[in-house]
């Protein structure tokens, strides 16, 4: 089983190689450079923050577009090339496809981010000429980053195992721009009164928190992050990319593919 | 010529031309719609909406904003403007979208409150923006200084100008400094000793260039509001003894005793007017001070950016 699963994890990652994906870094590296290098001449005392700031946000909003553009077509890519009978005709269980183009797509995230961190630390480096301490902050933020990936990844795959890659696209973008007001859904929901309170509050629990990963302002600034957040953060990324997934099983395991 | 090689010849010849014109198309709008892009930024003029549409990256969007403000700030004075309408503005998203951007409340407060040309002429915008920055910041020694500046300098209210410095000499770590303007305060001195122990203590402990600038530019100004206070009591009482006004400040430092000509901070000596007064030869190099100018004399735009030898 074990086997099956990292086979399709692994071709899913050759290929989104195969289609260029990762020529993201160069647009990140230009955009680092030239932000480590243009920002100290144009504003005042924000050097450091904006390679941070940029660096951060350039690594989360690039590792989003591929988990949403890659997810969408990781099932309806396969049934429009009509690839996926030739790998289920296989003793290949279809959960056993799910999850491993889910580490597929995950795998080619980190280690996109990977090489974006290096990136970050260097323009950083360049900037500042050395690293503090603070400094390693920037990690837990990247952490974090991840952690938002794997939720997209599993969002995208749900979708596209039941919807056409266009829609899938909307729904999960859609998704994560509501779970980044997520917490003032809460606040909103729980405003109202009676059974509408309830039916409120139980959707915006619903809805992925995406705001509770993103910490990038308060690295910046050198701020720690409590131990506990992270915890928190790991446990519900698991926990809910683990409840999309078997979401996402549940529909591919019924669905009609004649 | 094959047909291939004349369609990549007419094409790369077709993308040359027509880039080319449409950035000289670019700078013809640009001239035709002077400000466009900043009063554009400005429809969108309310914090909680931007910090909304960011999606939660409002540290990357306060970076941009304060680039702004601060390319607003130097652009418009650049252009001797005599107001800054959306200085304050683009501080307060800024400091909004990212409340712990300490150079914002700084900046704010040494370039939203004193009068145009060298402010915006905003002192109770300067104080909202510090107090902000205080409660998102509370132990943060330089708001309260900056502060209690605002009110020692542009609204002359001694009692919250003492108020901010106490406040602020009570924070861990703080500047001795606070602590001595806060006494300072207390005994209602709004006399030049004290604004030279308030700019002397913003000059050394700002880190922002400009603010350090200013300091300064505000210092040398104080020395010759110094001298020429110095020097017009010297020829009011040369005036009572002899009866008439000096011929010149070399019979005047004569008769004082003076080792040579009294010299502003450019080592230009000061001259006597025909009628008594003590004045500087180059005003315009001394864009805050109030003493020693001609009569009706407008002053320039403040010029502290460019001061090479501080």
């Amino acid at each position: 089983m074990r086997a099956r699963v990292t086979a399709i994890a692994s071709n899913t990652f050759r290929e989104a190689v195969r289609d260029r994906v990762l020529y993201n870094l160069i647009a990140f590296v230009l955009l680092l450079s030239a932000a480590a290098v243009l920002v100290g001449q144009i504003s005042i005392d924000i050097e450091k923050l904006v390679v941070i700031n940029l660096g951060l946000t350039a690594v989360s909003m690039f590792g989003i577009v591929i988990a949403i553009f890659i997810g969408i077509g990781l099932v309806s890519k396969e049934i429009e090339k009509r690839t996926l009978y030739t790998v289920l005709s296989r003793p290949v269980r279809r959960w056993e496809f799910i999850v491993g183009k889910f580490f597929g797509l995950t795998g080619t995230l980190v280690v996109n981010t990977v090489f974006m961190a290096i990136g970050v630390f260097a323009a950083l480096l360049y900037v500042e000429h050395k690293l503090v301490q603070s400094d390693g902050l920037i990690l837990v933020a990247l952490y974090f980053i991840v952690l938002q990936f794997v939720l997209v990844c599993s969002l995208a795959l749900l979708f596209s195992s039941f919807s056409s890659p266009l829609l899938s696209a909307v729904f999960t973008f859609a998704l994560f721009v509501i779970g980044s007001f997520a917490e003032d859904l809460r606040n909103f929901a729980s405003m109202t009164h009676g059974l509408t309170r309830w039916v409120a509050v139980g959707l915006a629990y619903l809805v992925p928190n995406f705001s509770a990963f993103n910490i990038i302002s308060s690295v910046a600034h050198g701020q720690p992050v409590a131990g506990s957040l992270v915890l928190h953060n790991t446990a519900y990324a698991v926990l809910y990319s683990a409840a999309v997934l078997a979401g996402a099983i549940l529909v591919f395991e019924y669905r009609n593919l004649k | 010529m094959t047909s291939r090689r004349s369609t990549t010849v007419i094409a790369a010849a077709t993308l040359v031309a027509a880039m080319g014109a449409s950035v000289l198309l670019l700078r013809g709008i640009d001239r035709a719609r002077p400000q466009a892009t900043l009063d554009e930024v400005l429809l969108i003029s309310s914090p909680k909406f931007l910090k909304r549409a960011s999606l939660g990256y409002n540290g990357l969007m306060a970076d941009i904003y304060w680039t702004r403000a601060v390319q607003y700030f130097g652009r418009e004075h650049h252009a001797d403007a005599t107001e800054y309408k959306l200085l304050a503005p683009l501080l307060e998203i800024t400091t909004y979208l990212d409340p712990k951007l300490l150079v914002a409340y700084e900046y704010g407060g040494n370039f939203l409150a004193p009068p145009p040309p060298g402010g915006a002429g905003e002192p109770e915008r300067a104080v909202h923006l510090l107090e902000y920055g205080i409660q998102q910041n509370p132990d943060e020694w330089r708001l309260y200084m900056s502060l209690g500046h605002i009110y020692f300098l542009e609204l002359k209210d001694y009692a919250k100008a003492e108020s901010a410095f106490e406040r602020g000499s009570r924070v861990p770590n703080a500047h001795p400094s606070l602590a001595v303007m806060a006494a300072l305060m207390a005994q209602h001195t709004g006399n030049l000793d004290t604004a030279r122990a308030l700019w002397t203590a913003t000059y050394q402990t700002a880190t922002d260039k400009n603010i350090r600038d200013n300091a300064f530019e505000h210092l040398i100004a104080l020395r010759v509001d110094t001298d020429v206070t110095r020097l017009q009591a010297a020829v009011d009482g040369f005036r009572q003894r002899t009866g008439r006004i000096p011929a010149s400040l070399l019979e005047l430092a004569a008769a004082e005793g003076w080792l040579g000509l009294p010299a502003d901070p450019d080592h230009v000596p000061y001259m006597l007017t025909s009628d008594g007064r003590v004045e500087v030869r180059n005003p315009d190099n001394f864009p805050f001070i109030t003493m020693g100018v001609p009569p009706g004399y407008k002053a320039p735009p403040p010029r502290f950016l460019h001061r090479p030898d501080n």
